[in-house]
């Protein structure tokens, strides 16, 4: 593997972690204000690319798509709370985990009765359809440049919002202690509302950016949610900068890994089993990663709760 | 323990032994309930660990499927005496669940969720890795199991009887088990773990033994899931697969095995029918899996409970 090669897979890697990112932070909000456990985040990634796709072909600009899927998608996320995810505040996190269960077969069938069981497509933007030469010989598609600028700057706004307004302040404080919080004559319902409406239009946005370089299609979310999970897991329940780092980890491990252990296994095995092994393995290192990381340190990274 | 705690399931076993010979004989039939009894072992296992010890694992359907794999191994050797396969299925899911339970055991609520979750897709991931037993594609067998030599349970009926037979031992197995001292400990630590440690009492070597049982009790699902399908594919493993099972045991309720047990029955069952009405019965079973948490809170066996 030479040094180009690597530094693409290293790209990939980051973009990928910065899509990670945007689903996890809304997951691990929610999580954190209200000990809600919400499987089905990841749906809310697969329907921001479906609303993306869809908008876009409709208005017939790339953009004009993007503008219109992020509010659609806050109102749907806003939509599925108070239908659904608001009853389940007082519950145990059991009940919470089927019911959020029952909204993902809902959702990934609805899909599929509307749009049908093959993948929709969303053509790159113009502008951004080019390559950019990063050095000689290394031609890095400018759309995944503009995701992972796009990720970086959302998250820096994220990280603003969390850690230097009054909202970030008072969800950081839900985040640690709800009840104290509640106490003090916060309406945490209404701050969760927020959240979860936010953690919906972060998901959707990361929906409608990957949809262009992944495939849009029912079930799409579903890896990605476990995904999700293992990141908030890792960087600590509750915490933004955690998140972060432990999406830019869990990016990097599995990308660098599905395109490294095949040659590695290579060394050996023979050329068919090392691809099966390979690619079994590089799944498996992002779990194995966790369950390492969750033996030494059973609260993750940056443990928010103390 | 009240006389309907018995009579419950009692019923619902006599049901299952005459349902052959009430109407539903056919080869359709004798399948479909073979699978509810099959996923009903698997969930009282789950119980066990959900319902006795408080331990959610949202990776049990690793156990069936190593307990399935198993089969496979052996069946591609050639090597279909019960008596070898039955032992290697249940061992193998029981080695694996006193490995893995050894690490998941030690982290508590959302985090142990999340490891037996990593757990499952580790095994996941390496089903779908076994280029020499079809991959992703999965493996046919060729043939089910035998009884020394002997191809009794390629007759259904005789097959649906070693199901009911296997699942009212499990039945009777985790209910004996949870009644017992070891139960009592169980359910003592899941409710205030400090006090069970002042009473001089180590939950951490009952947790893993009760993960440990419930993991047999799920590879010997396997192996029979296995045989009823005559078709094993890392689907078996998957993390969905395993959320399936956590609901047959909610649905049923967390009263007791008994609770399991209907709610499997009910889970394939509904299931079923619903895929017979529309494609998209998803569409339906979603929503009612939504209404049954909100609405039906003791599960199934609360609803009966209370007459």
């Amino acid at each position: 593997m030479n040094t180009t090669l690597l530094l693409v897979q290293v790209l990939n890697g980051l973009q990928f972690g910065i899509l990670l990112f945007l689903v996890a932070a809304g997951l691990t909000l929610v999580f954190g204000v209200m000990d809600f456990i919400n499987l089905a985040h990841g749906v809310q990634y697969m329907i921001g690319a479906y609303l993306g796709a869809t908008l876009a072909a409709l208005t017939g600009s790339f953009w004009l798509g993007l503008l219109l899927a992020l509010p659609a998608a806050l109102l749907f996320g806003l939509l599925l709370e108070l239908l659904v995810f608001r009853h389940l505040y007082e519950r145990d996190h059991l009940s919470q985990v089927l019911a959020t269960f029952g909204v993902i077969l809902f959702l990934n069938q609805g899909v599929k009765a509307v749009f049908g069981a093959a993948p929709l497509q969303m053509p790159v933007p113009e502008a951004l359809s080019g390559g950019v030469r990063i050095m000689e010989g290394l031609l890095y598609p400018a759309y995944r440049l503009a995701i992972l600028a796009a990720g970086l700057a959302t998250a820096a706004l994220l990280w603003v919002l969390v850690e230097r307004t009054r909202v970030g302040m008072l969800v950081r404080a839900g985040a640690s202690n709800a009840p104290m919080l509640s106490a003090l004559g916060v309406d945490v319902r209404r701050l969760f509302m927020a959240v979860f409406g936010f953690g919906a239009m972060l998901a959707g946005f990361a929906g409608v950016m990957a949809a262009p370089i992944l495939s849009v299609e029912p079930g799409m979310g579903d890896n990605l949610l476990i995904l999700a999970f293992v990141v908030i897991v890792i960087g600590g329940i509750g915490s933004i900068r955690g998140a972060f780092i432990a999406a830019l980890i869990v990016g990097l491990v599995e990308t660098i890994g599905r395109s490294m252990m095949p040659d590695l296994m290579r060394l050996f095995l023979d050329a068919s089993a090392a691809r099966q092994t390979g690619a079994a393995l590089a799944s498996m290192l992002v779990y194995i990663v966790m369950a390492a990381i969750l033996a030494f340190r059973p609260a993750g990274l940056f443990p928010v709760r103390t | 323990m009240t006389w309907r705690d018995a009579a419950l399931p009692a019923g619902v076993f006599v049901a299952l032994a005459l349902a052959p010979f009430l109407g539903f004989g056919q080869s359709h039939s004798l399948t479909l309930l073979a699978r509810a009894m099959i996923f009903a072992m698997a969930a009282i296992s789950l119980m066990l660990l959900v319902g006795g010890a408080g331990l959610v694992s949202l990776g049990h359907a690793a156990m069936l499927g190593i307990g399935a794999y198993a089969v496979v191994v052996l069946d591609h050797a050639r090597i279909t005496e019960a008596w070898m396969v039955l032992p290697a299925g249940v061992g193998a899911a029981a080695l694996f669940a006193l490995a893995t339970g050894a690490i998941a055991i030690r982290t508590s609520g959302v985090h142990f969720i999340m490891i037996t979750l990593a757990f499952g897709q580790m095994a996941f991931f390496t089903a779908s890795s076994l280029a020499l037993y079809g991959g992703d594609d999965g493996y046919t067998l060729y043939g089910r199991t035998e009884i020394f030599g002997a191809r009794l349970l390629e007759d259904r009926l005789a097959f649906h009887f070693a199901c009911l037979f296997c699942l009212v031992a499990a039945w009777a197995l985790v209910r004996v088990l949870l009644a017992s001292r070891f139960g009592r400990v169980l359910r003592a630590a899941r409710e205030n773990e400090t006090r069970v440690r002042a009473l001089g009492l180590e939950p951490y070597p009952y947790r893993l033994a009760a993960y440990v049982i419930a993991g047999a009790i799920g590879g010997l699902a396997g192996v029979l899931l296995a045989n009823a399908t005559e078709f094993v594919a890392p689907a078996y493993l998957a993390w969905q697969r395993s959320g399936d099972l956590l609901f047959m045991v909610i649905l049923g309720g967390l009263a007791g095995p008994h609770g399991a047990l209907l709610g499997a029955l009910a889970f394939v069952l509904v299931e079923e029918w619903l895929a017979t009405l529309t494609e998209h019965w998803r569409l339906i079973f979603g929503p009612l899996l939504i209404l049954c948490v909100l609405f039906l809170r003791g599960g199934i066996a609360g609803l009966l409970g209370r007459g």
